[in-house]
């Protein structure tokens, strides 16, 4: 078990530096170039030699592999950085963003608690919705109850996200006012005001995730229920709730674990249209306005590398928790 | 009905020892399905007496497993139409209350089933599996519980029970497991065990001990069971009674030792003649019956087995392709019932069955 968790972060390791070094590659060597940018902001005019002598202070002229290890250095030791003037970075170092001309992993520490606010409400939501009624659609499985649900999740499905978040914040928040107005303020501020602006994102989350976890869940426990151990619970004389909610749902949730740790790992790696539309301030909002002229490098690349861990990890954590839930995997 | 008047016995119809443990009389199981009603089990009676065995033969789709599910009532009510009755201790079952239902499952009738890996949840130890089945009957604490199926576990034979208790199904062998689910099936001393074809899935070698296992259960328990198998050495082993099943009908009934050394029936005889034995020569040839089952959704008018017959021209006219034979005694033997038109079925057996079984034990007698 250890020697398996070991080698598995090393692997996940590995995938995440791969993950880094590509995307260093495309931005060096894409079209975007922040020294012009600075170039023709500060002077109005910008000539070859002032252009030469910025990329020369920022180092984009020493090229690629010296820029990369510079960048992994930075990560462990603090670091002097050039735009605009110097600054110093401290490790780990992802770099100085072009925007906001401050160091990017100090304003990731401040608007990743949103996005994992966010994440973590919505997922709590849906799953307890979606794995509630996908198993009483399974248990009553061609009632009434059943198509409805089915039928309500198709349909949900089909409504493209942002139609759906769209109408709902028009609608509850702007016109009815049922929803309180939707923003991020830290938990540890006002606990209060910290879940009702979180309120509308969580349940429009949750409303787009729930129907297919709904659908997942359903299927896997028609799947159990149909299993011959089910008959031997029966034949004991267990309650058909208890044969349903003790022997088909234990057996379900075991790939359910699946779906929603992967599902999690990518919602806290930033949702990108929720956050901005909701003025959620987290990390899918940063990401998304980092793409202006210039690309905001150093923004996208902590996002970037955040969600190759959060990702990684996910998998890892998904795999420990299924050698937990099924005994008869052993993880070596 | 026995002669005690009903009034003295007690109110709990499982500690009445008076009548037979399950009486079966014209049960019909169908299930509605979009290609029209499959008729699994037509008219099917029968009795099991406390302490005795039960052989259930026929081969798939006769309406063996159908109809022994029926007597616990695990057929889904809304796609099953069943009529008739079935009384398990004098209650019945057919059309009885979930909460009656639940009393009788595992408690007076249990099951044993064919693949003991699939019948065992794969998440659950085998020991918390046999503790639920206790103290869904029994209200005693989880300690309690557990010591009885460390007991259970050392009853069935199975080596270190305070130790295996713990285990889950995965770490137990195919043998060790069906040893678990007769644990699991006896811990709440039902009087009626079923064991549908609880050998099929196990190794030969371990086949054995199974039944072996079951027999001396089945003193110390004084259960009554009903064997459903395809395999007429089970029941040649096991059973005191015999009922062959077709097409979801009975078509022979009577003590083990008449059918199977006077069976009076084409079907049955076919059965005898499709067994190999091993103690003749490895080229003896088996006499497998010819045709197919018949469909369930369209049976045959007449005898269910008339297509497959080859003594059907003995009986005169078209009896056999229009009128379904009644299943009665034979001349001289009440306790031996037959479903077949035919008017002297020993002696056809006699004079031209059994030489073409047993063409071969004689050839070696003469050479």
């Amino acid at each position: 078990m250890f020697g398996y968790i070991v080698r598995r972060l090393m692997t996940a390791f590995l995938v995440v530096v791969l993950v880094s070094m590509v995307t260093f590659t495309l931005f060096f060597k894409g079209p975007s170039d922040p020294a012009s940018a600075l170039c023709e902001e500060t002077g109005g005019r910008c000539t070859a030699a002032e252009l030469n002598s910025i990329r020369e202070q920022m180092g984009l002229n020493d090229g690629l592999v010296v820029n990369y290890s510079r960048f992994v250095k930075g990560l462990f030791v603090d670091r002097e950085m050039y735009y605009q003037g110097e600054q110093m970075c401290e490790a780990p170092c992802f770099g100085i963003s072009y925007g906001s001309r401050q160091p990017v992993t100090p304003q990731f520490v401040e608007k990743w608690p949103a996005t994992v606010s966010l994440a973590v409400g919505a997922v709590l939501l849906y799953v307890i919705i979606g794995m509630t009624l996908g198993s009483l659609a399974a248990r009553f499985r061609g009632s009434f109850f059943d198509r409805a649900v089915v039928g309500v999740a198709t349909v949900i499905t089909a409504v493209p996200y942002y139609v759906l978040a769209l109408v709902a914040w028009i609608v509850l928040v702007l016109q009815l006012s049922i929803f309180p107005e939707t923003g991020y303020h830290p938990f540890t501020d006002s606990p209060v005001l910290w879940a009702s602006g979180l309120l509308l994102p969580w349940v429009v989350l949750a409303f787009a995730y729930a129907p297919a976890n709904m659908r997942y869940m359903r299927g896997y426990m028609v799947e159990s229920l149909g299993e011959d151990y089910i008959r031997t619970a029966r034949a004991k004389g267990m309650s058909q709730q208890g044969v349903v909610f003790k022997h088909g749902l234990r057996a379900a949730i075991v790939p359910m674990t699946t779906i929603v740790g992967l599902e999690f790992a990518v919602l806290l790696a930033g949702t990108v249209f929720t956050e901005f539309l909701f003025e959620i301030d987290g990390i899918g909002w940063w990401s998304i306005n980092s793409l202006g002229n210039p690309i905001d490098f150093p923004v996208l690349n902590i996002t970037g590398t955040a969600a190759a861990v959060l990702i990684v990890l996910g998998n890892l954590i998904v795999d420990l928790l299924y050698a937990v839930l099924d005994p008869r995997v052993r993880l070596a | 009905m026995t002669a005690i008047d009903d009034s003295f016995l007690p109110a709990d119809p499982s500690t009445s020892k008076g009548g037979p443990v399950l009486v079966v009389d014209d049960l019909t199981v169908r299930f509605p399905t979009h290609d029209g009603l499959v008729q699994a089990v037509s008219g099917l009676s029968y009795t099991v007496e406390k302490g005795k065995t039960l052989g259930i033969v026929g081969e798939s789709g006769s309406g063996k497993s159908v109809s022994s599910m029926a007597v616990l009532g695990l057929h889904d009510p809304r796609s099953t139409r069943m009529s008739g009755s079935i009384k398990v201790n004098g209650a019945e079952v057919i059309g009885a209350s979930e909460a009656t239902m639940k009393r009788i499952r595992g408690n007076e009738v249990a099951m044993v089933f064919q693949d003991p890996l699939t019948a065992l949840h794969p998440y659950f130890t085998v020991g918390s599996q046999i503790v639920e089945a206790y103290r869904l009957h029994h209200n005693v604490s989880k300690k309690v519980a557990r010591a009885r199926a460390v007991e259970m576990l050392d009853l069935v034979g199975i080596p270190q029970p305070d130790r295996r208790v713990n285990d889950f199904p995965h770490q137990f062998s195919g043998g060790m497991r069906q040893r678990a689910v007769i644990a699991m099936a006896l811990v709440n001393d039902p009087g009626l065990i079923i064991a549908d074809e609880p050998t099929t899935a196990l190794d030969v070698t371990v086949q054995a001990q199974i039944l072996d296992l079951l027999q001396s259960l089945q003193r110390e328990f004084d259960s009554a069971i009903i064997i459903v198998t395809h395999d007429l050495g089970v029941v040649a082993e096991m059973a005191d009674d015999v009922l062959v099943m077709y097409g979801g009908r009975g078509v022979e009934f009577g003590p083990t030792k008449d059918v199977l050394t006077r069976p009076s029936m084409p079907y049955t005889w076919g059965l005898i003649s499709s067994v190999p034995d091993v103690h003749e020569r490895s080229d003896q040839k088996l006499i497998p019956i010819p045709g197919t089952p018949p469909s369930l959704l369209n049976p045959p008018a007449g005898c269910a087995f008339f297509p497959r017959c080859a003594h059907k021209d003995k009986v005169g006219g078209d009896l056999c392709e229009t009128e379904l034979p009644e299943f009665l005694p034979l001349a001289g033997n009440p306790a031996h019932l037959k479903r077949c038109h035919l008017h002297d079925p020993e002696q056809i057996y006699v004079d031209e069955v059994a030489p073409e079984i047993f063409a071969d034990a004689s050839e070696k007698l003469e050479n």
